[in-house]
């Protein structure tokens, strides 16, 4: 059986710059993989490249053996950030609905096998207690639920998720990872989930993909994340501390805070 | 009060006035209920200003005032869509657009010696000096605008909630916003021959707005949208008849203690 996921000598160009190049990596069906790596090291773009709205300028990406223009029904994508739909009242159901019948022409009347699969992704994320209300009145964590239950549409061998704990509260934060391995159990799928804190992640991921200063490395935490890796990812020294069970991740001289913590808009500094 | 009303009906001009009004509520809700999920309001805002430009060609070259409208519509439309998403949003480059189309139609204002009340007409609306055959014209391009959009409607929604989703299903977003793109400047057009280019926003975003305020499903909105839109236009000709004072004033004023009311039920529902 193919690799869930195959990088092969990968490099993406936006705009005329390089962002990443050189990037190898292989995964595995059914791995937890945490993807991380500080502000502007690539982690979107790759996932970009990965659901094939980015076209590599060099290498390869392979999802179980196809390319990912033919494999996009494999992939369940979750993307950043929520679109504007703050003024109206369209609920979470009818917003997956439209997102699981959204490919085909004519109108967008639910069928009865549209309804039966959303029933099914919002049971498997727990959104059904909160699908009738307004998707804008929703909490951070629920509405995050809604979009995991929408990349669940049509059973998706990976899912790729973007950063889902960004503006969540850490109390959300675990419980989104809950759902999230609880759906992996369920499901079996391949998880590839970026985050920008390992943190909440380190009891659940079966390895890591560091991403920094146009590279990436996969590996084990222990391999991956220590002074020495990513020093050399990085360019420049870095230090890794290990605090109890928690990991974090400083520059070895200069601003501490721009690496170990949180990006701009998640303002939880300890 | 009856016979008032079987009176108003009897005339053509009343006739006429309700069947346009009520083809370009439909078009308009339904359009409209696009436009405000997009987000490119000010997209059709500007749209319809620009109908300004065509209109004051078509009287500068004598051609029906519909077909220059559609002409500058249809083409700015197309070069919002060919622009993608962003300029779609931004106001910058929307602005822009507008005000050089404007000034356009400033340019050939002034070398049009005619009397200039079709542009007065374009501006505020006729809604009762609308001909058979415009309607029959109204007709057939509603039908068109309303069977294209319902061929992508379901693509256009699931863009429209979830671009990023869609673009990597394959969706092309580009393709999308230029078909609904086209579609918007018609059923812009067509709302401007009612309630006139500066009012155009009550036919094509208020109606949908309301309602995507209060309901919960895609269908119910849609239908929710299309019946304040026709209500409204028909209470506004019939209050235009009694009142003689002009329609556009009555269903702006209706669609204003509408949107103050449902605001003020989804704040109390909120806090409460």
């Amino acid at each position: 059986m193919p690799a869930a996921l195959q990088i092969s000598d990968l490099r993406l160009t936006l705009g005329g710059t390089d962002i990443l190049h050189g990037v190898n990596a292989e995964i595995e069906a059914g791995e937890f993989v945490g993807i991380f790596g500080p502000n502007g090291a690539g982690k979107t773009t790759l996932v970009r490249a990965i659901v094939n709205t980015l076209r590599p300028s060099g290498g390869t990406i392979k999802i179980f053996g196809e390319a990912p223009g033919k494999a996009c029904h494999q992939i369940g994508y979750m993307p950043q950030g929520n679109s504007g739909l703050e003024l109206t009242a369209l609920s979470a159901r009818a917003l997956v609905e439209a997102v699981c019948q959204g490919e085909g022409w004519g109108v967008p009347w639910s069928s009865q096998n549209t309804k039966k699969e959303v029933e099914r992704v919002l049971q498997l994320t727990g959104a059904i207690e909160y699908a009738d209300r307004p998707f804008a009145l929703l909490s951070g964590g629920e509405r995050q639920r809604v979009m995991l239950a929408q990349a669940l549409l049509g059973q998706p061998k990976i899912l790729v998720l973007d950063e889902p704990l960004a503006s969540l509260d850490p109390k959300n934060q675990a419980l989104l990872i809950e759902c999230v391995t609880e759906v992996k159990r369920r499901t079996n799928a391949t998880i590839l989930f970026v985050a920008h804190d390992m943190n909440p992640l380190l009891h659940v991921m079966d390895r890591v993909l560091y991403m920094a200063g146009g590279g990436a490395i996969l590996g084990h935490l222990d391999d991956v994340v220590n002074s020495e890796s990513l020093s050399h990812l990085y360019g420049f020294p870095i230090e890794v501390v290990r605090a109890g069970e928690r990991v974090f991740v400083v520059s070895r001289e200069g601003n501490v805070a721009e690496l170990a913590c949180h990006d701009g808009h998640t303002h939880d500094l300890p | 009060m009856m016979d008032t009303l079987t009176t108003y009906l009897s005339y053509d001009f009343v006739r006429h006035a309700l069947i346009a009004g009520t083809l370009s509520a439909i078009l308009g809700a339904i359009v409209g209920y696009f436009v405000v999920i997009r987000n490119v309001g000010f997209a059709a805002h500007a749209l319809s200003h620009i109908g300004f430009t065509g209109a004051a060609a078509a009287a500068l070259f004598g051609l029906n005032p519909l077909q220059g409208i559609l002409f500058f519509t249809i083409g700015a439309g197309l070069f919002m869509g060919v622009s993608g998403d962003k300029l779609q949003r931004s106001d910058m480059a929307i602005g822009m657009v507008l005000s050089m189309s404007l000034g356009l139609g400033t340019l050939f204002l002034s070398f049009y010696h005619g009397y200039a009340g079709q542009t007065s007409a374009i501006l505020f609306g006729d809604i009762f000096g609308v001909s058979e055959g415009q309607i029959v014209e109204m007709i057939v391009l509603s039908l068109l605008t309303l069977g294209g959009l319902a061929f992508f409607s379901r693509k256009l929604l699931f863009a429209s909630i979830q671009p990023r989703l869609a673009e990597a299903r394959g969706l092309s977003l580009t393709a999308l916003s230029i078909a609904f793109m086209i579609v918007l400047a018609v059923a812009v057009s067509l709302a401007s021959q009612i309630v006139g280019i500066l009012l155009v926003f009550t036919l094509v975003i208020a109606p949908a707005g309301i309602a995507l305020r209060l309901c919960r499903s895609f269908w119910r909105g849609i239908l929710l949208a299309v019946a304040m839109g026709v209500v409204a236009v028909w209470v506004g000709i019939l209050l235009g008849c009694v009142t003689d004072r002009p329609v556009t004033f009555w269903i702006t004023a209706l669609f204003f203690i509408l949107y103050l009311s449902v605001e003020g039920y989804c704040r109390f529902m909120r806090k409460g």
